[in-house]
């Protein structure tokens, strides 16, 4: 059976930060990634990120995605790190921790790790409607993966629903490509992304309906238009259903942890709102309640990718530190660093729904 | 009102607060910044990007920009650096009496070229006025466009994009 020091499942931007950081350490890492290429969702983002310069504030997205790519071969070619593309890891096995994955389809493997950092992501959410399962009706994420990884365009005008930071990101990458917005729905008063996001959208004359939903997809094979209405502070449906000319309906409606593996491994898990989902309690070095479990990015937690990076070096500094492999000093600079930098990520009013979810799971020490 | 502001459209007495000092901009060459960041998020590239200081220091990553326009040159860096494209540079400086010069991001297609007549666009993409595009820039190299437009003096606090209408025959 394959071994490894520290395997790391997922190769998003958490994943591939902590396995970087580990590698950089001297362990020897390996990652897993079930997409045919790495970056998670990092390669698909054509917007400039925010943060500070330490988390490449300013550039796009894939171009860090490519950053990250060069360590990546820096390590591959000291024979410190191996990546295993097209491979889904589909289980941990806590009698003797081993994880078997499946590659492509057809083979399958199994590798017994001494560490294990989950940067396993996220899902996308789906919210009811009739005909929500009509051809037309996309993801966000479906949306980006088609047109910023394969140059295919989903339809000539969208409905976009959410005006989190995807919703509003993919609206504007879609405006690029060409493609109309025929508007974007938002159940609450406010949208949930940055308003300076908003603010690009909305000077290229996009209406941003809040306090709106979907309440059906129109067509009859295909999605040929949608029907809006407004709702009240209790989202209930108040005034007249609105119809709107599209032929794709897009949900940005938020995402959730995928969290299959730490509940196999019996990680201790807890369901809170503010992180989107159900998430593993942790440590503040992303150590889950099983001593030989790390998790990162928005499998611990759905945030943006800034964090997730930061998050994915904590873990893999915390996993090698285990392996003792790490000075005192080392460790404690590198820590403090990184949690300086995630403190200052969630300072702000965003960050505000982050900070009171983390205090929920959170513990200072496992006992 | 707040509704409107909820959706991404700065508003009445918001504005107010990010246009320049009035007799320094009157006078000064090149132009002065305008930032549109209202809301607190973990954000500093345009203070990074700022070659005189004028964007100071950020005590704290998710305070919002503060301008020293007395340093501000009006060069546009950071209209191409702010992921956000929150900044816009206004020279009243420039050109006839009723004129003024925009440097604007620009992230779309098709590209503009200098000479060409473009819409002017308020904060909802409603039509301001014509402007001509005299000169396009890519201060980082890296996709994002500043667009120098003539446009009417007294809309550089409605104009805030351009669209760019190109006929086939070109």
């Amino acid at each position: 059976m394959q071994t490894t020091e520290i395997l790391v499942i997922g190769g998003g931007p958490a994943g591939l930060s902590a396995a970087l950081e580990a590698a950089s350490l001297g362990a020897d890492v390996t990652v897993l990634d079930s997409d045919l290429k790495l970056g998670g969702q990092l390669i698909k983002q054509t917007h400039k990120f925010f943060g500070s310069k330490a988390e490449y504030a300013g550039t796009r997205g894939f171009e860090i995605a490519n950053f990250l790519f060069d360590e990546i071969e820096k390590y591959k070619t000291l024979g410190k790190l191996k990546v295993f593309t097209n491979t889904t890891a589909t289980g941990y096995y806590k009698e003797d921790g081993v994880v078997s994955y499946m590659v492509g389809e057809e083979k399958y493997g199994r590798i017994k790790p001494q560490k294990l950092v989950f940067a396993t992501g996220a899902q996308e959410r789906l919210i009811p409607f009739v005909n929500n399962d009509m051809p037309g009706v996309y993801g966000a994420g479906a949306i980006q993966t088609l047109m910023n990884v394969y140059g295919i365009v989903p339809g000539e005008k969208v409905l976009m629903i959410g005006a989190g930071n995807i919703g509003l990101i993919v609206s504007y990458q879609l405006m690029q490509a060409g493609i109309k917005i025929a508007g974007i729905v938002e159940a609450m008063p406010k949208i949930g992304g940055y308003w300076v996001h908003a603010a690009k959208i909305r000077r290229l004359g996009v209406p941003i309906y809040l306090q709106h939903t979907i309440k059906e997809a129109l067509g009859n094979n295909v999605v040929e238009g949608a029907v809006i209405q407004e709702v009240n502070n209790c989202f209930q449906p108040v005034g007249d259903p609105m119809e709107v000319e599209c032929d794709t309906i897009c949900l940005a409606v938020g995402l959730t942890p995928t969290c299959e593996l730490l509940w196999s491994a019996g990680c201790e898990m807890k369901f809170v709102p503010q992180l989107c989902g159900y998430v593993a309690r942790r440590d503040p070095m992303m150590r889950t309640s099983h001593p030989d479990i790390w998790v990162a990015g928005d499998a611990a937690g759905i945030e943006e990718a800034s964090a997730a990076m930061v998050e994915g070096r904590i873990a893999g500094l915390s996993a090698v530190a285990s392996l003792n492999h790490v000075s005192q000093e080392t460790f404690y600079d590198r820590s403090a660093e990184y949690h300086q930098r995630l403190e200052n990520l969630r300072a702000g009013e965003v960050g505000e729904k982050i900070r009171s979810g983390l205090s929920c799971v959170c513990c200072k020490q496992w006992g | 009102m707040d509704k409107l502001f909820n959706s991404g459209v700065l508003t009445a007495e918001r504005i107010e607060t990010v246009i320049p000092p009035r007799d320094l901009w009157k006078t000064k060459k090149n132009g002065l910044v305008i930032i549109e960041c209202p809301q607190r998020i973990p954000c500093n590239p345009c203070y990074e990007s700022c070659p005189t200081g004028a964007i100071l220091p950020f005590e704290d990553i998710n305070d919002t920009p503060v301008v020293d326009y007395t340093k501000c040159i009006g060069c546009g860096r950071c209209v191409a650096k702010c992921p956000g494209l929150a900044c816009f540079v206004a020279d009243l400086t420039w050109g006839a009496e009723n004129e003024a010069l925009m440097k604007l991001p620009y992230e779309m297609l098709p590209k503009p070229e200098p000479g060409d007549e473009v819409v002017c666009l308020d904060r909802i993409g409603s039509e301001v006025s014509q402007g001509k595009v005299i000169n396009i820039t890519e201060p980082w190299e890296d996709s994002t466009m500043v667009v120098h437009v003539v446009v009417p003096k007294d809309r550089v606090m409605d104009i805030r994009n351009i669209k760019v209408v190109k006929n086939n025959a070109r």
